[in-house]
């Protein structure tokens, strides 16, 4: 993937930042600078918690290119609290132990490299919720 | 506005094409049609195509198919919407002849994809999704369609085995078509221990990467009845749309586009499921072709499974799906697909389908699916004696 395209969804991948609708309030994820409930511009930035749970999950065999050392490896639907899904891989998880409506949080891991030489790129990645200390 | 018609089809075989080009399998694809409809001239070539400039180092396919198919100087451009171009090819060619802006029109898909290895064919059928956030996330396609099935099975309890019925039926279908990629039997035993692709979608439930072409020749109604002995009526075509990302998407389970674009099929045709004797639909994988019968009406939400198991699939049952074997055992060259369902849409209607001829077919429907239900495209086809 490009260098100016990462550097241009660093918010997003680095720290879930979205948008909120000024006008009904709804959460949005990915940015899209246009509310899909009511179809007016929302540029106002929000910062997702990052927790959540499985909506669905897979574990994927045929890599595409460049994710040929992570595989085998889970990716799900993530439903956010605020309310909308993620696309994006779990970690620190053996496939087995993954569940429908498991609880989630957003943490930062690499997500592929270009190459020996190229850029490694960052992002958002899912592993089973830590429960707070008391 | 004209009534369209088909009045020729032509198709290659579907394999592993090591011996011929693009560009030739485009040809032998368009001479067949063309013969067929006993034309030699045409005033539009309209390709499908998804993956030419990724995969067979090649775009600008429209003058290049118009060059090598004997139709130089014609208008010609390629049509891509993914794995449904070859239908929005047809969309476009069933367009050109209903406004009077073209009198007979060639409609060619075709796709190259074996000359590429395993992973730069995963990447790019991944082009079909969601580039920033499904595939930047190493999503291939068939992973986004392994999430929907999974939380299918979980919302109305299946279980993996149930979505057999979708595979065993496509390769028995398949097995009697010379079309074909893979014309041989497979068993609900062998659909249950294959290895997994994406998990729970196996290699039995989903398509291989293949060559192949097909075409159609387009006329009026009008200059059908005339030209051709047994002219096929594009009584339907249109398309919807929906969010790339599943994620997306205002229920993951329900096809939006596929609602959208089966119901202003059926409005402009004046027909229902009801009446449709055979459905061609896009079983690249058994969730897919599920929620495309609930999609267009065939079943209830989460009954689509139901149909398949309780055998209403097959030739003889009230909605025969892939009967010359599907995306599943005819084969899946993506951009090409939407153009094979057509063609053997026809098939059925001219009731030369042979050992897979359903009985008195006077009416199927072809839908395309592009990505995972970003675009769908359905028509509907009607014999015009009936």
């Amino acid at each position: 993937m490009s260098i100016p395209k990462n550097w241009r969804l660093r918010q997003q991948r680095y720290r879930l930042v979205g948008e909120v609708c000024e006008k009904c309030g709804a959460k949005i994820f990915p940015p899209r600078d246009l509310c899909p409930q009511c179809e007016v511009p929302a540029k106002t930035p929000f910062v997702f918690s990052g927790r959540g749970e499985v909506y669905s999950y897979s574990t994927v065999y045929n890599p595409p290119r460049a994710f040929e050392e992570f595989a085998p490896y889970t990716v799900a639907l993530v439903r956010l609290e605020e309310g909308p899904m993620v696309t994006a891989q779990l970690t620190d998880v053996d496939a087995g132990q993954v569940s429908i409506g498991m609880p989630v949080e957003m943490v930062t891991r690499k997500i592929h490299a270009d190459g020996e030489d190229g850029v490694i790129v960052y992002g958002y990645k899912f592993r089973p919720a830590v429960a707070p200390v008391a | 506005m004209r009534d369209v018609a088909i009045i020729g089809i032509g198709q290659t075989q579907i394999r592993e094409h090591w011996d011929t080009g693009l560009r030739q399998l485009a040809l032998q694809a368009v001479q067949v049609a063309m013969a067929d409809a006993n034309v030699t001239q045409a005033d539009a070539l309209y390709v499908g195509n998804m993956l030419s400039g990724t995969l067979a180092d090649q775009e600008h396919l429209g003058a290049l198919v118009a060059d090598s198919a004997g139709l130089r100087g014609v208008e010609a451009f390629k049509v891509e919407a993914a794995c449904a171009s070859g239908a929005a090819a047809l969309r476009m060619g069933t367009m050109a002849v209903a406004s009077g802006m073209a009198n007979v029109v060639v409609v060619v898909g075709v796709e190259k994809m074996t000359d590429a290895l395993a992973s730069d064919i995963t990447t790019a059928t991944a082009l079909a999704t969601d580039g920033d956030y499904e595939a930047a996330q190493g999503l291939p396609l068939v992973a986004v369609h392994a999430l929907l099935m999974r939380r299918y099975m979980h919302e109305y309890g299946y279980s993996h085995q149930d979505f057999a019925p979708f595979a065993v039926n496509a390769h028995r279908n398949g097995k009697n078509n010379p079309h074909a990629m893979f014309r041989f039997p497979v068993t609900a035993e062998q659909f249950a221990k294959a290895q997994m692709v994406c998990d729970p979608i196996n290699l039995l439930d989903s398509s291989a990467a293949c060559d192949g072409a097909a075409a159609v020749v387009l006329a009026s109604a009008d200059a059908a009845r005339v030209l051709s002995p047994a002219p096929i009526r594009i009584a339907g075509s249109a398309v919807g749309t929906d969010t790339l990302a599943v994620h997306d998407r205002r229920d993951p389970l329900v096809l939006d586009a596929a609602v959208l674009s089966a119901r202003r099929a059926y409005g402009q045709a004046g027909v229902g499921p009801q009446d449709v004797d055979l459905f061609e639909l896009h079983d690249a994988c058994g969730i897919m072709a599920a929620l495309s019968l609930e999609a267009a009406g065939f079943a209830d939400k989460g009954q689509g499974l139901r149909l398949a198991l309780e055998g209403e699939i097959g030739i003889e049952g009230c909605v025969p799906v892939a009967t010359m074997g599907g995306l599943k055992a005819r084969g899946h060259p993506v951009g090409a697909t939407g153009i094979y369902q057509a063609v053997e849409v026809v098939q059925q209607l001219r009731g030369l389908a042979g050992a897979n001829q359903v009985p008195d077919a006077r009416i199927g429907m072809a839908q395309s699916i592009g990505g995972s239900g970003a675009t769908v495209i359905t028509h509907i086809l009607q014999r015009m004696d009936s």
